[in-house]
């Protein structure tokens, strides 16, 4: 077990207290993304939770917004802020709404939840930090469905063509969108390819493994010179609960206690090395 | 301070090349401003910035909605930009992106929308914003000014540089009538009074505020007198000068080159009937879509014309003296 897959295990057992606290929420894709979220968090960012605007942090955009939960869990953990806030998710007053929000929680860096639109926030971070010749990175998550979205491409040609060789995007290819898979609903195909074929350096790799991801971030690093990164993370939507792996439309749903207290216990066993 | 210096001349200088040459100063002023535009650099006389700044005047090519969510992520960063493109590619096309990315984000972005209302002139119905003024006055915090001449318009994009939030820009990009004597400054949010009058205020905005001059001229001889207020900023609106006005001539007609739903005299009608009713007439464009022509020719088809403020300024003054 190393220490990217208990800190991911860590995450997905306090994104399930949020949601058993709140007994809804947009539970399957947040859980798809989580093992990425463990990787960027626990090896590949730069940042300091103490002095969340940091000026020389890497940025992370959840252009899927509706993940929120899965990024407020690793936040919490990581000292950003209490971890009882988890417990107010979408509650009144709360600085944890269900779509990620730069002016409510400390450490999100940019506001989102109309898809397609962090994709150009994240390339127009990307293309300033470049002119100020900054050292830091931005990392931009998107959904497979939120990939139906236009503007997913016109930054997809952006990017390409101002050559944003500190941006790298991962597209969570969990082949759920709300109303089906994504081949009954809008095929994206072989969407490594497309990227590929706009100038993208594209990676496919397991996204359900935080050390595949980070190795395959590393990678890109390396070898994306100045082309914007693609990583297709092939993950299954409510990864890590069986229980919500198994509902056929699990985008938006409900949780029990017990299935929460549940997929919590077997997350202990992770965790405490069992 | 300004100065009124109308005589119905035109300027010699084209608002394009102004804006050019403000776009210019504002980068060379402060490191921090870059200029994004969406394949109209050569319709705004910025090529030759983009030459020169390459790094601070960046084209985004045809891609309104990706160029609102750059500029919002560049805000993010630190920089200040100015977004440019054609008023209804600049509103209703990435509406979306600037409501969100931009507004609800709390980014610091300044969208100018250039051709507005009629002056698309020749390009027609498709390029022709009467609704960018309703659309923009809908974003929370957002300002709306609609540019009256070149002088304002580089003081405007000047004093504009460090506001916060969503400030959206209109201004036409031809030779406008001379309103404002070079070295004019501007307080955003705060109308300005461009001709004294006793028994009726036009309250205007962008190219109809000469228009209202040229009104009150004619309407002097049959011995009216008309106050101008150039509302250039049509939100946040000079509250405190449209009830003053009221108070002082008791008669109202609004006048403007885009959609009265929503407009200018949406604005004015909304704050006089909360704080001091008064009669009011609307000269603008009455909830129809645009169409080609010559701007002069539409002008007529949308009665943005002084022979239309007179009738409106007859009506609303009847009005007072029957009350």
């Amino acid at each position: 077990m190393t220490s990217l897959k208990i800190f991911a295990a860590q995450i997905r057992k306090a994104e399930l207290q949020e949601f058993k606290e709140l007994g809804f929420g947009h539970i399957g894709g947040s859980l798809s993304i989580t093992d990425t979220i463990a990787a960027l968090y626990g090896e590949i960012m730069h940042y300091d939770p103490k002095d969340p605007s940091w000026d020389k942090r890497d940025r992370l955009v959840c252009s899927k917004g509706h993940a929120g939960p899965a990024i407020y869990a690793t936040l919490a953990l990581k000292g950003f802020f209490p971890m009882d806030w988890l417990m107010t998710l979408n509650k009144p007053g709360t600085r944890l709404p269900s779509h990620c929000d730069r002016n409510l929680t400390p450490g999100i860096d940019m506001t989102t939840g109309s898809l397609g639109q962090g994709a150009s926030t994240a390339a127009g971070l990307a293309l300033a930090l470049k002119y100020d010749k900054s050292e830091s990175r931005v990392y931009l998550i998107m959904g497979d469905g939120e990939c139906n979205e236009g503007q997913v491409w016109e930054m997809a040609l952006f990017a390409a063509h101002k050559k944003l060789g500190n941006l790298i995007a991962f597209i969570d290819y969990n082949h759920k969108q709300l109303d089906g898979t994504t081949d009954e609903i809008m095929n994206m195909g072989d969407i490594g390819a497309k990227f590929a074929s706009f100038d993208w350096y594209v990676q496919t790799i397991d996204g359900s493994d935080p050390d595949l991801v980070a190795a395959a971030v590393h990678k890109a690093q390396k070898e994306q010179g100045d082309r914007p990164a693609m990583i297709v993370l092939n993950t299954i939507k409510g990864a890590g609960v069986p229980a919500v792996e198994a509902i056929e439309f699990n985008h938006h749903i409900t949780i029990s206690p017990e299935v929460a207290d549940e997929a919590i216990a077997a997350l202990d066993k992770v965790i405490g090395g069992v | 301070m300004y100065k009124v210096i109308y005589n119905g001349d035109k300027e010699k200088i084209a608002m394009k090349d102004a804006f050019a040459a403000a776009i210019e100063k504002l980068i060379e002023m402060d490191p921090q401003v870059v200029y994004l535009d969406a394949d109209l650099m050569n319709s705004m006389s910025t090529t030759k910035v983009r030459k020169k700044y390459p790094e601070r005047a960046i084209d985004c090519g045809i891609q309104e909605a990706n160029m609102m969510g750059v500029a919002a992520g560049m805000s993010a960063a630190g920089k200040k930009p100015y977004a440019h493109t054609f008023g209804p590619f600049a509103s209703r096309r990435c509406f979306d992106q600037a409501f969100l990315s931009i507004g609800y984000a709390k980014n610091n972005v300044r969208i100018i929308g250039s051709d507005p209302g009629v002056t698309a002139a020749y390009n027609g119905g498709t390029h022709m914003p009467f609704e960018d003024v309703a659309l923009y006055r809908v974003v929370p915090g957002a300002a709306v000014i609609d540019i009256v001449d070149s002088v304002q318009l580089e003081d405007v994009l000047i004093k504009t540089k460090d506001r916060q939030g969503l400030t959206y820009i209109r201004t036409p990009r031809k030779n406008s009538v001379a309103v404002y004597e070079a070295g004019s400054e501007f307080e955003v949010g705060k109308a300005n009074e461009v001709k004294d009058g006793t028994d009726v205020t036009i309250i205007a905005a962008g190219i109809m505020v000469a228009v209202a001059l040229e009104a009150a001229a004619e309407l002097a001889k049959e011995g009216i007198s008309a106050q101008v207020l150039d509302m250039f900023t049509i939100k946040p609106l000079d509250e405190a000068a449209v009830i003053a006005a009221a108070k002082k001539t008791g008669a109202i007609v609004t006048a403007e080159n885009c959609n009265i739903i929503g407009g200018l005299g949406s604005a004015v009608a909304e704050c006089l009937a909360k704080n001091h009713p008064a009669p009011m007439r609307f000269v603008g464009v009455n909830d129809r879509f645009g169409q080609v022509g010559e701007e002069g020719y539409l002008r007529k088809v949308y009665e943005l014309t002084p022979e239309k403020i007179i009738e409106m300024v007859r009506e609303v003054v009847k009005l007072k003296l029957q009350k």
